[in-house]
Order: C-alpha cells, then sequence, then structure tokens
C-alpha cells in the first residue's frame, strides 16, 4: 500500500507546516498548512520563501482545497503542494489537475487503483493548473 | 444536434470504465458504501426505498431516435418496462441493479449517452429551453452554449465537491421556459445596444426550502469570455459557500447572506484574475459546436393549412401544439400526463414509438421538457393528423398542455426516501377530479406543480396552484399555496394556511378554481385573477 505519493524531483522539504495563523506571524517557516477554511490568497506575498504547502482535507467531501491549490499555482508557486487528510484514491486526476504533487494520505492509497486512477482520463475539458492542453486546443491548435 | 467526436467519445468511455472498477471495489468490499456513495452519486446512481435509482442526462433536454430507442431498451432490459421524464429533463430508472449499471452505462455511451454529475454536489446536467431552434421568438439557439458549458462542466477538477448540487439554465427567449432565475446560475443569452450577442448571467436562484428568484448579476458577458466569468463564479462559491448545513449550502444562501452586490464584487475580482490565465476555448469552438445546431432542411413552401374536421384532432391542435418559425411546421407536444397516469412516465413500448415518429416527423428530434413532456419540435402541418393518429393509438395523444392535468409531480413517497408524503396520487386524484368536472378546457392554462417534501422537486413553489406534502404527526398532509410562476414574471406562491389531507387538497384546489372561473375578468389566466385579487377571496372559499 502505498502511505505516500510524491511527483516532484528534488527532495523532499525536511520541514514542519505550522497553520496559516502561525505563518502570517513568523516570518521565516518554509512550510505552511491550509485548512479548508483560510485563505490561500493570504499566503501570495510570501511565495519565495515557501518550499512546501500542505492543503488539508479533513472530509472527503470539502472541496475547498481545490479552489486554495489552484490560487497558489496560478500565482507561480512553485514548491511542493501536498494533499492530506481524507484524500480520495478516485479523485488523484482532479487533485494534480489542481497542482498538487504529492500526497500523504489518511488511509494508504492501494498502489494499482493510484495507478488506475491517474491513467483514468485519455483527455481534458479544462485549461486548469496542470500542463495538459484541453480538448478544445486539441481542436483547433493554436486559434485559441 | 450535437454529436461527439473522439475526444467525446473517449471521455464518456473512460467514464464507463471507471465506474465500472468502482462498482466493482464495491461489489467486492474494498469499497465501504461511505465511500463508495459520492461516486455513484456523480454517476447519477441513487440507493431509493426499494431499488437503485438512475437518473441518465439529456443535455438541455435534447435527443435523437438513436438515443430514444436506447432509453426505451434500458427499461425493458433493466426496468420493469417504463422510464420517467423529469423535471431536469433528464430520464430516470426505479428498479436497477447495482451489478448492472456499468453495462447499462456502456449501452448509453454508445449512442452518446451518460450519466455524468447527474446527482452529486457538481455542476449537473445543463437545461435549456425545450422549443430551443424551432420557436420563433428566440434570438438564437441558446443549445450550443450549454454544450460549450456541458463540456467545461464535465469533470472540472476543481468543482466536483461543491457545497451542494449546482445547476445552470441557459435561454435565449424573452419568454421564460426553463425556469431559469430558479436555478443556481440562470443564464439568457441577449443582444446588447452595440448588438453583439452575450450573457445576462442571474445568479442565486432555487426552490427548495428557502425558495428564491435569482438576482441579475451581470447584464452583459461577452461570449468570448462565458466560460471564464462561469469559473469566476463557480471559484467563489466552492470558497465561500457555506458547508456547515447542507439546508444552507446552496448557492442562493451565500447570495443572499453575502448581499448580490458584494457576491458580484467578488466574481469581479476572481474573473479579472481568471482572464490572465486564458482558459477561455476561442471563439472558433463555439462555432464548430453551433454547426450542429443548424436548421434541418425544412421544406421551403410548406403548407399552413391544417384539416381540423376530427375534433379531437382539433382539440389536441389547440392545446398541443405551437407555432414554429418556419412556415408550414409546428412544435408538436406529447403528454405524458394521461388521466390517472404517472406523470412523467412512459412504457418502453412508447418511447420507441416516439423515437420512431421522431425519426419519420420530426428530423430525427426530440425534447425532454421540465414540465415533463416530450416534445417533437419540427413537425410539417401536412404530416400533423397522421402523426396524432398514431399518438393518439398509443395513449400519448392527450390534449392537456398547461392545463390543470398537466401536473408536475415528484416521485414522492411512493419511490423517493427524502419524501414525506405521496405526490402521485394526489397528481392522479387532481387529474380525474377535473377531467370527470370538464372544466380542463374552461380553467385554461393552469399549471398545477405537486413536491412531496420540502426538497421541491416538484415545483411547487412555482405553480400557479402548488401542493407541498407534509408529515403531520405521521399522517400524509397537503399545503396549498397559489401564485408562484416560472415564466417571464418568475413569483413565489403563498401557503393558504392550515394543510388537509388526500382527499381535501383536492377538494381545495377545485374550490381554488370556482373563485377564479367565478371573478376572472376576459383573458384573465388563474395566475392573472389571483394576482389582482390577492390571496383573501381565495382563502375564504376554501376554509369556508
Amino acid at each position: 500500500m502505498l502511505d505516500y505519493l510524491r511527483f516532484r524531483e528534488d527532495d523532499t522539504p525536511d520541514v514542519s507546516a505550522v497553520t496559516v495563523d502561525a505563518f502570517l506571524d513568523q516570518t521565516n517557516a518554509a512550510a505552511v498548512r491550509i485548512e479548508p477554511g483560510d485563505d490561500a490568497r493570504q499566503l501570495l506575498p510570501h511565495l519565495e520563501q515557501l518550499r512546501l504547502v500542505e492543503v488539508n482535507f479533513p472530509s472527503f467531501g470539502d472541496g475547498r482545497g481545490y479552489s486554495s491549490a489552484r490560487i497558489l499555482r496560478e500565482a507561480g508557486y512553485q514548491g511542493e503542494l501536498r494533499a492530506v487528510g481524507d484524500v480520495a484514491v478516485d479523485q488523484l486526476s482532479h487533485y494534480r489537475r489542481c497542482g498538487f504533487d504529492s500526497f500523504f494520505p489518511d488511509v494508504p492509497f492501494n498502489p494499482e487503483d493510484a495507478q488506475a486512477a491517474l491513467d483514468r482520463w485519455p483527455y481534458v475539458y479544462q485549461a486548469a493548473a496542470d500542463a495538459r492542453a484541453p480538448i478544445w486546443k486539441l481542436r483547433h491548435g493554436d486559434q485559441g | 444536434m450535437y454529436k461527439y467526436d473522439s475526444y467525446d467519445q473517449a471521455m464518456v468511455d473512460a467514464r464507463v470504465e471507471e465506474f465500472r472498477d468502482q462498482t466493482r471495489r464495491r461489489l467486492d468490499g474494498t469499497l465501504s458504501e461511505e465511500k463508495f456513495r459520492p461516486l455513484r452519486l456523480q454517476n447519477g446512481l441513487y440507493l431509493q426505498l426499494h431499488a437503485y435509482m438512475l437518473r441518465v442526462a439529456v443535455p438541455y433536454g435534447t435527443l435523437n431516435s438513436a438515443q430514444m430507442h436506447v432509453l426505451a431498451d434500458i427499461a425493458d432490459k433493466y426496468d420493469r418496462g417504463y422510464g420517467h421524464f423529469t423535471t431536469r429533463q433528464n430520464i430516470q430508472y426505479n428498479w436497477i441493479k447495482l451489478e448492472d449499471t456499468p453495462d447499462i452505462l456502456a449501452d448509453l455511451a454508445k449512442v452518446e449517452m451518460h450519466a455524468i454529475q447527474t446527482s452529486g454536489n457538481c455542476i449537473r446536467n445543463i437545461s435549456s429551453d425545450q422549443f430551443a431552434g424551432a420557436t420563433a421568438d428566440e434570438l438564437i439557439d441558446p443549445r450550443p452554449y450549454a454544450e460549450l458549458l456541458r463540456q467545461w462542466s464535465s469533470f472540472h477538477p476543481e468543482f466536483l465537491t461543491l457545497p451542494r448540487k449546482f445547476k445552470i439554465a441557459v435561454i435565449a427567449s424573452q419568454t421564460d421556459r426553463a425556469a431559469m432565475k430558479l436555478h443556481d446560475i440562470g443564464i439568457r443569452i441577449v443582444k446588447n445596444a452595440e448588438g453583439e450577442i452575450g450573457a445576462a448571467f442571474y445568479v442565486g436562484g432555487g426552490m427548495g426550502r428557502t425558495p428564491m428568484i435569482a438576482p441579475l448579476i451581470r447584464e452583459f458577458v461577452p461570449l468570448d469570455q462565458l466560460i471564464t466569468y462561469s469559473e469566476a463564479c463557480l471559484r467563489v462559491y466552492n470558497r465561500y459557500g457555506r458547508r456547515d448545513n447542507k439546508y444552507k449550502a446552496r448557492i442562493k444562501i451565500l447570495v443572499h447572506e453575502l448581499g448580490a452586490d458584494e457576491y458580484k464584487r467578488q466574481v469581479e475580482e476572481e474573473f479579472a484574475h481568471l482572464l490572465t490565465l486564458n482558459i477561455e476555448p476561442p471563439i472558433a469552438e463555439l462555432e464548430r459546436i453551433k454547426a450542429h445546431f443548424a436548421d434541418p432542411a425544412f421544406e421551403a413552401g410548406a403548407s399552413d393549412a391544417l384539416d381540423l374536421s376530427d375534433p379531437d384532432f382539433a382539440l389536441w391542435v389547440e392545446r398541443n401544439t405551437l407555432p414554429h418559425k418556419q412556415a408550414g411546421y409546428t412544435i408538436a407536444n406529447i403528454s405524458l400526463k394521461p388521466v390517472g397516469g404517472i406523470p412523467g412516465d412512459a412504457s418502453a413500448g412508447q418511447i420507441h414509438l416516439m423515437a420512431e415518429l421522431a425519426k419519420t416527423y420530426s428530423f430525427d428530434e426530440l425534447r425532454v421538457t421540465h414540465a415533463q413532456n416530450i416534445v417533437l419540435p419540427h413537425v410539417r402541418k401536412a404530416d400533423l393528423y397522421t402523426l396524432w393518429q398514431k399518438l393518439d393509438a398509443a395513449g400519448l395523444g392527450t390534449a392537456n398542455l398547461d392545463t390543470i392535468e398537466d401536473i408536475i409531480a415528484c416521485p414522492g413517497l411512493d419511490y423517493c426516501s427524502l419524501a414525506n408524503a405521496r405526490s402521485i396520487p394526489v397528481a392522479q386524484k387532481i387529474a380525474q377530479r377535473f377531467a370527470d368536472n370538464g372544466q380542463t378546457g374552461t380553467l385554461g392554462e393552469l399549471k398545477l406543480k405537486i413536491s412531496g417534501c420540502i426538497n421541491a422537486c416538484g415545483h411547487h413553489h412555482a405553480g400557479h396552484i402548488g401542493i407541498l406534502g407534509v408529515d403531520k404527526k405521521g399522517t400524509e398532509n397537503y399545503q396549498l399555496l397559489l401564485g408562484g410562476s416560472e415564466g417571464d414574471d418568475t413569483s413565489l406562491g403563498k401557503i393558504t394556511g392550515p394543510g388537509f389531507d388526500e382527499d381535501g387538497i383536492v377538494d381545495a384546489v377545485e374550490k381554488a378554481t370556482k373563485v377564479y372561473l367565478a371573478q376572472k375578468q376576459e383573458g384573465e389566466r388563474f395566475l392573472d385573477t389571483y394576482r389582482r385579487i390577492g390571496m383573501d377571496p381565495f382563502k375564504e372559499a376554501i376554509y369556508a
């Protein structure tokens, strides 16, 4: 079973994440943990110093973390973006599309289920935080 | 109508395989029901009182005959020989086995159909005007915009676990036949002062426990920003919609609590940001989609003459057909509301027949309406009598469109695990009462809608006459509402007073109609009279 899934070449940062409030109070932390109710945009002035952002999914059904992830990537955050908590294996490709590049689920993934979920979608309909070209781009090339 | 290309087909096929895998894991016990539930819901599979219910998407209510035949085959092969057309222009099957579902989805995929996002807290099937492309009063066919939104909203990675379900309707005429302002987002395609086409966005409408009419959030979104603006609306909702109470989680509550101006301000801010990211499909994509919705090859100079010497046919023409934009053609409505029937139900044989008739007489096209009827949108008037005879022989010739017999009803306590009261028997008794007393025609347009609980799937808030089933100390009780409307003049009905038992509500409805008949002025519908004279005369009669 997979306790941990990571899609980055660099070493896993050896830092522990603090809460958003604590991060905003102390200027030197390199890792922060976003809860569903936190505003990811508060971190935008400090992206340069961050090496790890954890986004917590206390329950699978609370999808605010997807928006938090995209907001960080849209602002140019390059560090590790980790989904933690009730991370659902069936949603892996959607997390990836929103910019997550590592996963620390409460319940380890079955490796076959994880691979199947990552390989599931031959195409994508929308532009998101990943590099995949949406179907409309495949249809029309650079006219878009 | 829209035709899949290899990309669309590959996405739907991938979904079938995904659900086959998830179902296998559920059946072998790897997935608990708790973990499986949100996955099956995103494929339209509910666990109801007696069995699984599968809801199949009919995007913007448009179908071809091959698709309709497959819907009939599914009813025969996997259900008990019936399909139930819904207020979201979809079709539901009430007696489905979990282990059959992947095969049903595979059958659907072969005719470019699916059950993607027909349930769950995600963007649902996009609904539209059932007369799109046929009616003379539209600015433009709204369905290409709905299709663009369908593709954008399918498997949208950010918006699959919203606070609550999310329904979008797109129309392009002043007459609102899709209850657009009672949706989470209602879009009206409009033309601005410069003559450009764009979209007006109404956000935060809905029925349910807290009915609200959507305020106008933006008068004009240019067509090359439609998806980007939608994304901004959704992102603000995903981030700030309430998640502490599922009854306060719809976007209408967010818009109401923030105020429309503050919601709009936040959307505009997000929109300005998203515009920098180039997430909008090019106009060439909209043009590609539009080409699929070109007019069929209408016969030029087709005759408008109709032989109305058969009185039954004449009545059906009067009540069930509407003017078409093309001379010599008409819009034919097939009522799924025969007196004594279940509103919206059709047998497999009837579904096959409607498919054949669409192929022969309506350029291979059908529509599902939110009032749970079927439309043949493009019928040559010269074919109308033959068509009607074939419909009538199959029990599909009922002439009662938009009358008091044309009742919208949710499945109610006969099927639904949420219901407090039965809806279907009440609908049947009311239709029977008015068929017996002969008043259906005299009453004219009268929209009666029944919900079996406060979730309002039967749209009772928007009925000229609405009925809400509640549970009163263990017995079914029915409240009466008057004055709702879903049209351009959207309004919410008001409760008359104390509720009734099953027979009492039928009597109360009849009394209300008597007040109307006694008080109506020339040209007034029930709704108009109610609006003029107010609730009091109705109350006096009903509770006398």
